[in-house]
């Protein structure tokens, strides 16, 4: 039975690698990315399961057919958060009509003081097409495992700040990770490198 | 009125007494900015770029729409967004120091309410000379929207 299966999948793989071909899509394992990380071969970011500000559980699938953007970050961020997020709103305002594909999506590092309700509030300030995911404290620590995220407290007078891993990460529209944006590119050269993934069908 | 209440009103009273004696040192702020707010956020950060005419440095930053006000440091080391309180930060003489979303910020917390884009926010700056005088310098930043752009920037 499960080889059966197994037999089924291959077969479809290969029919969609066929038509992949024959539309001239670029199916390669690896990308050319002139500013991002590929991260093609990596293996991550795939099992997340977290809930949306209307309290829908969502996971990589529910994004299938888009290109989904991850970033993680909290609202209290003064600097690198909001920055990466006016940086995506202005990288989908330049790829036009193939922008609105691009899903990008905020998961919280701070769900103690991040209410579903300021989550949304925040990234549509950005965008009004942004999500925002979040989840219990033991949830957001799978997720960010899952996306190999470093993030810790630290202590600021009587309450914290976090300090934590600034990538946004890439997915095609098949849900495969592609493309790791640093924090310090710009606006443009994100737009470029997302525009190298949308070659992939 | 608590021991801890009469003892930092006492301590105000002794800085404004030590202002008013040594506020000679010129300490010029500009392009000071703090970041909007979505409704129920309860912290932001304020930026500026700081020039102090003799050594100095930035002790703290006070502001009525914020209960809590502290100084933060904010670097990036493999794509790692490291964040901390700082007890203060250098303004050496003539140079213009920047207090941006890159390095030091002010962070904002407790916020009385909601920061709307083009509201005026009052900060009154601590600063400390190397001899030890204390000057306050009062500013009046003006609130940008949540992606810190200036709205005659805006296209």
């Amino acid at each position: 039975m499960s080889t059966l299966f197994t037999r089924r999948k291959v077969l479809t793989g290969m029919g969609l690698l066929g038509l992949g071909l024959l539309a001239g899509c670029d199916n390669s394992p690896k990308l050319n990315f002139k500013y991002g990380k590929d991260l093609s071969d990596k293996i991550m970011g795939r099992t997340f399961k977290l809930k949306n500000t209307e309290g829908e559980t969502v996971t990589l699938s529910s994004y299938r057919g888009l290109m989904p953007v991850v970033f993680f970050g909290f609202t209290q961020c003064p600097a690198v958060c909001p920055t990466t997020l006016a940086r995506a709103a202005q990288a989908k305002k330049l790829m036009g009509r193939d922008g609105e594909i691009m899903q990008v999506i905020f998961i919280t590092l701070d769900p103690e003081r991040d209410t579903p309700e300021i989550l949304d509030k925040y990234v549509k300030a950005f965008d009004p097409s942004f999500e925002a995911l979040y989840g219990t404290p033991e949830e957001i620590a799978v997720a960010a495992k899952e996306f190999g995220i470093f993030y810790e407290k630290i202590p600021a007078g009587d309450t914290y700040t976090l300090s934590h891993t600034a990538t946004s990460f890439v997915f095609d529209t098949r849900g495969n990770l592609r493309l790791g944006l640093q924090a310090s590119l710009t606006a443009q050269e994100c737009a470029e490198d997302l525009l190298t993934v949308m070659e992939v069908c | 009125m608590t021991a801890v209440q009469h003892l930092k009103r006492l301590t105000l009273g002794l800085t404004l007494l030590g202002l008013a004696a040594h506020a000679s040192a010129q300490v010029q702020v500009s392009d000071a900015w703090v970041r909007a707010t979505v409704p129920g956020q309860p912290a932001s950060g304020a930026f500026m770029t700081v020039t102090a005419d003799v050594d100095s440095k930035l002790l703290r930053v006070a502001s009525p729409v914020a209960t809590d006000v502290q100084i933060h440091e904010m670097n990036m080391q493999d794509d790692v967004m490291r964040m901390g309180p700082v007890d203060s930060v250098a303004l050496p003489a003539g140079k213009a120091v920047t207090l941006d979303p890159n390095g030091y910020h002010v962070m904002l917390m407790g916020l009385t309410g909601q920061i709307k884009e083009g509201d005026p926010v009052p900060l009154t700056l601590t600063v400390e000379n190397a001899k030890g005088e204390q000057q306050a310098v009062e500013v009046k930043a003006i609130a940008r929207g949540v992606d810190g752009m200036a709205p005659s920037h805006k296209h």
